[in-house]
């Protein structure tokens, strides 16, 4: 056998393998913008199960509210502890209140309540729609000429989208109190505290942060229903369909954050 | 009610209710399906029987579209269902009842809230009218009384009737039958098999069965076909396949000699 040979394979076992994930990822791109796109068909139809979308709200929505006020709550807290020391040292303490507002609202609201959601719900939802796949439940579905997409995907979607902004909205509000009270032990008055918070927020921020919010809810609702439709293999394979749903939440959350961010709060 | 719960079709005399024409289907790295053929006539009992993994539930899944052939026609009421759109195909699915191996009870709901799940879709009944179906439909399995029990507190036989009793809820015309005494022992195995037999009997509605129980077979078949590596090795009447000196068919009838009755 000569070095090239040598050389070669593995680099070439290699090249082939990253290839193949590559596609096995575009794939998956594609079957999951099918399913979108046929979930969206039935929205513009006007086709909603009310009653299973009353049901997935109280899920993602109300079971959910413990947990992000929660993480909510020291959201804010941190954001102050932070800033507070250094404001004060600068004489900035006038700052604080208007950066835990801000930050609340553009960043730490929607991306923690929705990577504290992607834990929680996609996981839930991924585990629940792989079960009724690998047991037949979704064959059972179809075959009773009940579509899938338009009974399990579609309330959960829509669920998610209100369910997402309101809970962001829970953890802003409870944020800016757990700041403000770390921020009067350090020693800011809660008034200047709170008028700060009011002049350097802006509505946009508000507005902005809630529209990410109902994007990231779309995210987690449709990659796990997607990665639960597609589930295989009996339990181990509904574990893999509720871990690789929150992982890939997790990744287009945080990518789908940046590129929202360049839209709506561009640099003029 | 529109739907009459025990109406007894009259049967046409001769006239195929499916038939299924070369059809192909490839599954990963393994031909499930490699050119099948098969007819089904009206009001009869029709056995695709073969061992596990021969591909005899992929069979069953294409004749209500619940996937889709690599190749061939499938034809289901004079309707080609390989080609159907999904909207056209719910419009079929509705007169086929399938009874999945596994029962696929929907576990988040009760047994009465299984078997008026059809009914709540597609059809405008009142409360009480739904009631008295769902009643109807599971006095007609033996389950009465068990309205309020959940999927996972049922045994496996009760679990297989209740499926059938959500299957019949629509009035199908046809019913699918996958592995309907798979993982019964086989008391309660003869209980399900006399209940597709008095279903015939009583409704008149053509039955397709799928299993790898050779009793379960003979005692249900009006036609009966033999499966092996995605063909159908032989097809003919029971007592035509019992006399079959297809090397596969003796050897399959050979591996349950006990209990094939002579």
């Amino acid at each position: 056998m000569d070095d090239g040979t040598l050389a070669r394979a593995p680099a070439a076992g290699l090249l082939a393998a990253t290839g193949r994930a590559v596609l096995a990822g575009l794939a998956d791109v594609g079957r999951a913008a099918g399913m979108l796109a046929h979930a969206w068909r039935w929205v513009r139809r006007g086709h909603l199960e009310l009653g299973e979308t009353v049901v997935q709200l109280k899920r993602i929505g109300w079971d959910s509210t413990f947990i992000v006020l929660v993480t909510g709550v020291f959201a804010g807290m941190v954001l102050a502890y932070q800033t507070a020391g250094v404001f004060l040292k600068f004489g900035a303490q006038g700052f604080v209140g208007g950066l835990v507002g801000v930050s609340l609202a553009r960043e730490a609201g929607p991306v923690f309540t929705a990577m504290v959601i992607a834990g929680r719900v996609g996981a839930g939802i991924a585990a629940e729609l792989g079960t009724m796949t690998v047991t037949e439940q979704v064959d059972a579905l179809r075959a009773l000429a009940t579509d899938p997409v338009r009974f399990l995907v579609v309330p959960r979607l829509l669920a998610a989208a209100v369910a997402l902004p309101v809970l962001t909205m829970f953890a802003e509000v409870v944020g800016a109190v757990g700041g403000s009270v770390v921020a009067v032990a350090a020693g800011i008055p809660s008034g200047s505290f709170w008028a700060s918070l009011r002049q350097f927020t802006w509505t946009w921020d508000l507005y902005a942060g809630l529209v990410k919010s109902v994007f990231f809810g779309l995210i987690i609702a449709a990659v796990g229903a997607y990665r639960g439709l597609h589930a295989t293999g009996g339990a181990e394979g509904v574990g893999r369909a509720a871990t690789g749903a929150v992982v890939a939440s997790i990744v287009l959350i945080m990518a789908f954050n940046y590129f929202l961010n360049q839209l709506l709060f561009r640099v003029r | 009610m529109a739907d009459g719960p025990l109406r007894v079709a009259p049967p046409p005399a001769d006239d195929a209710v499916v038939v299924v024409r070369d059809v192909w289907k490839r599954l990963g790295t393994t031909q499930a399906l490699a050119g099948v053929s098969l007819e089904v006539q009206r009001g009869q009992v029709q056995v695709i029987m073969g061992p596990s993994g021969c591909g005899k539930s992929v069979l069953l899944k294409h004749l209500v579209g619940l996937l889709r052939p690599d190749r061939g026609t499938i034809h289901v009421f004079g309707q080609p269902v390989h080609a159907l759109s999904e909207d056209a195909l719910d419009a079929l699915r509705m007169r086929v009842g399938v009874v999945f191996q596994s029962a696929a009870l929907f576990d988040s709901m009760t047994v009465a809230e299984n078997v008026a799940f059809p009914l709540r879709r597609h059809r405008r009944l009142s409360g009480p009218a739904l009631r008295a179906r769902v009643d109807e439909l599971l006095a007609l399995v033996g389950l009465t009384g068990a309205e309020a029990l959940l999927p996972a507190q049922l045994s496996g036989g009760m679990r297989k009737r209740v499926g059938i009793a959500r299957a019949l809820a629509l009035a199908p015309d046809l019913l699918l039958y996958d592995e309907p005494t798979g993982g019964l022992d086989p008391i309660t195995a003869r209980t399900v098999d006399e209940l597709i037999l008095r279903l015939r009997a009583e409704l008149g509605t053509t039955a397709v069965v799928v299993t790898h129980d050779l009793a379960s077979a003979f005692r249900l078949a009006d036609g009966l076909a033999v499966m092996d590596a995605g063909r159908l090795v032989a097809v003919g009447t029971p007592a035509a396949i019992r006399a079959s000196t297809h090397p596969f068919v003796h050897r399959f009838l050979a591996s349950g000699a006990q209990v094939v009755p002579a």
